[in-house]
């Protein structure tokens, strides 16, 4: 078997055993890099040198005894999590001269172990868009089909997880941006509750949705990841100090009885029927391992998409107002005076989308309108959560899809901001409660992946990591390659 | 909400973004619609529901107020697009 086919448990126990070293597996990739992204753009940073060194150094490790599962596994960062000398671009020309002189704590727990960074992922630009199209550095490609969308934010951590350049890559999810482009590359990525990982380091976006979590190809991957990425941190001010578990401990504990709940909202009648099929499909596996399905209803869904526009425009213009061309950052020639630096920097360097959202967050924030927009949509939030603990009273997971559709063309959306919203109409209401979400491969509709939605209580990661792997026990999607690759 | 012309010129400003003259019509549209969308959430009564600020309701934690970092200043303004002296440059402010 290819070195590039083997997932990060099989790297890990390669390297345990002796059967390739970390070099050998790291140029193997970078090897594969040089040749397949071209033209997919998964990348925006290769840091091949360095990658080379950590391998060795990893090795090194290895030989004096000192590994953990980790040592000498490679992986990708999305370009959001700052890295110590390496661009942080965010997928922005503001960010594009960007050099961090700190590490997110993030990518500092995997260094701790010893990973190899193998470069940084393109992303929609500040981690805003559901299409990796809103790129500085250019549109992703979806690897099932170079035509499509990779889906965002997190697009390039998906296509380089999917098209086999990376085991696995950590990614962002503000309202759906792990697990949207998790659906369409058919991967497994997962948003875990409020607070589990650390924001230090993350260039933020909106701070009261904003989490990291894995991308990877099996639940068994995503649980080793989420072992690295969760942690307490004094750093980060909503970081939750409570008990890790060890995410791979439970991965293949029983699962028959656990109850499972249909939200009725996310199975309309308008809801594709090729689509649903495919969900249903998938979620009929499931009783088959012995759970049990109950419909269950979460009323307040429909005012997700709307609370979302409001949440996360108002943070984004607060957090962005920070990038002002003087500290870091893009700076406009010649500024005539200091009004006139700030809003030329930034208004050459931010791309369309990101100033819609800014200017949308800065009408919703300015006097007289706080009421009607930001508080109102916070106490949507709070109807919003409460529709999720009364449901979770009576199940132990809700399953639902995780998009209405497969991965849409390029192009197809981006003259309708609207329209691309209602992409995430399925994935934002977690945010919204800051609920531990999940997409995994389903199965596929005309050749493209389709995503299944595992909805877990606060906290439950290791459940809902449980589910998904005896799900992948039988199920063979999550198998599956893209054949351009 | 309909925005006019004045009302994204001033959002803009407030933003503090240079935005081109012929793109605020279609700013206009684009806020318009967003503005449509997000107004749904008036649909439902909210006035007896308290505002969610955290979704586990946690409270900002409290840290010492003692010295955590070191000084590095030089590392830290290194990504500054101008700079002298160990200053930030910006253009005349008080004349």
């Amino acid at each position: 078997m290819s070195l590039h086919n083997l997932t990060i448990a099989e790297i890990s126990a390669g390297l345990a055993k002796g059967d390739f070293t970390s070099v050998e597996i790291t140029q193997h990739l970078l090897d594969r890099i040089q040749q397949l992204d071209g033209q997919l753009n998964s990348f925006i940073t290769v840091n091949a040198e360095q990658a080379l060194a950590e391998a060795k150094a990893a090795d090194e490790r290895r030989a004096a005894g000192n590994a953990t599962a980790w040592t000498g596994v490679p992986i990708a960062h999305k370009d959001l999590f700052c890295t110590e000398g390496t661009l942080t671009s965010c997928a922005s020309k503001m960010l594009s001269n960007f050099v961090p002189p700190y590490d997110a704590t993030v990518v500092e727990n995997f260094k701790k172990e010893g990973a190899v960074c193998l470069g940084k992922t393109n992303m929609d630009e500040f981690a805003m868009g559901s299409s990796n199209e809103n790129s500085f550095y250019g549109p992703c490609k979806n690897p099932w089909d170079t035509e499509r969308v990779a889906g965002g934010s997190s697009g390039g951590s998906a296509v380089a997880v999917a098209a086999r350049l990376v085991p696995g890559a950590t990614a962002t999810d503000t309202g759906g941006s792990i697990r949207q482009p998790a659906a369409f590359n058919g991967l497994t990525g997962l948003k875990p509750t409020y607070g589990r990982c650390s924001r230090w380091g993350m260039v933020a976006y909106a701070s009261s949705l904003d989490q990291a979590g894995p991308i990877a190809r099996t639940a068994e991957d995503a649980a080793m990841m989420l072992n690295v990425m969760a942690s307490f941190d004094e750093k980060d001010s909503t970081s939750v100090d409570i008990e890790k578990p060890d995410y791979t401990a439970t991965l293949n504990s029983d699962i028959k009885g656990k109850v499972i709940g249909l939200p009725k909202e996310f199975f309309r009648d308008d809801l594709d029927p090729a689509m649903a099929k495919t969900v249903r499909d998938a979620i009929a596996e499931f009783e088959k391992l012995g759970c049990e399905v109950k419909e269950v209803s979460l009323p307040n869904t429909h005012l997700a998409v709307p609370a979302y526009y409001v949440v996360a425009p108002a943070e984004c213009s607060a957090n962005l107002s920070r990038m002002d061309g003087v500290r870091f950052g893009h700076r406009c020639e010649d500024p005539k005076d200091l009004n006139d630096l700030y809003k030329r920097s930034r208004g050459e360097g931010f791309g369309a989308e990101v100033k819609r959202r800014i200017m949308v967050g800065t009408h919703a924030l300015s006097a007289g309108f706080y009421d009607a927009y930001y508080a109102k949509a916070q106490k949507i939030r709070r109807l919003i959560k409460n529709d999720f603990v009364a449901a979770f009273e009576n199940v132990d997971y809700i399953m639902a899809p995780v998009t209405p559709s497969p991965a849409f063309k390029i192009g197809e959306k981006t003259n309708d901001p609207v329209a691309m919203y209602m992409e995430d109409i399925f994935t934002l209401s977690l945010n919204l409660a800051g609920l531990p979400g999940m997409s995994i491969p389903a199965g596929a509709v005309n050749g493209l992946p389709v995503g299944l939605q595992i909805i877990g209580n606060y906290w439950n990661e290791a459940g809902m990591l449980n589910m998904a792997h005896q799900f992948q026990q039988v199920t063979e999607h999550h198998k599956q390659a893209p054949q351009t690759i | 909400m309909a925005l006019d012309r004045s009302d994204v010129e001033n959002i803009a400003e407030l933003a503090r973004l240079a935005i081109a003259e012929t793109d605020i019509p279609q700013y206009q549209t684009e806020l318009s619609n967003i503005l449509d969308l997000v107004e749904q959430m008036n649909a439902v009564n909210t006035d007896d529901v308290q505002p969610m600020a955290h979704p586990t309701d946690a409270v900002q934690r409290l840290r010492k107020d003692v010295v955590t970092e070191t000084n590095q200043r030089e590392k830290y303004m290194a990504c500054a697009p101008a700079k002298e002296a160990g200053l930030f440059l910006v253009p005349k402010v008080i004349e």
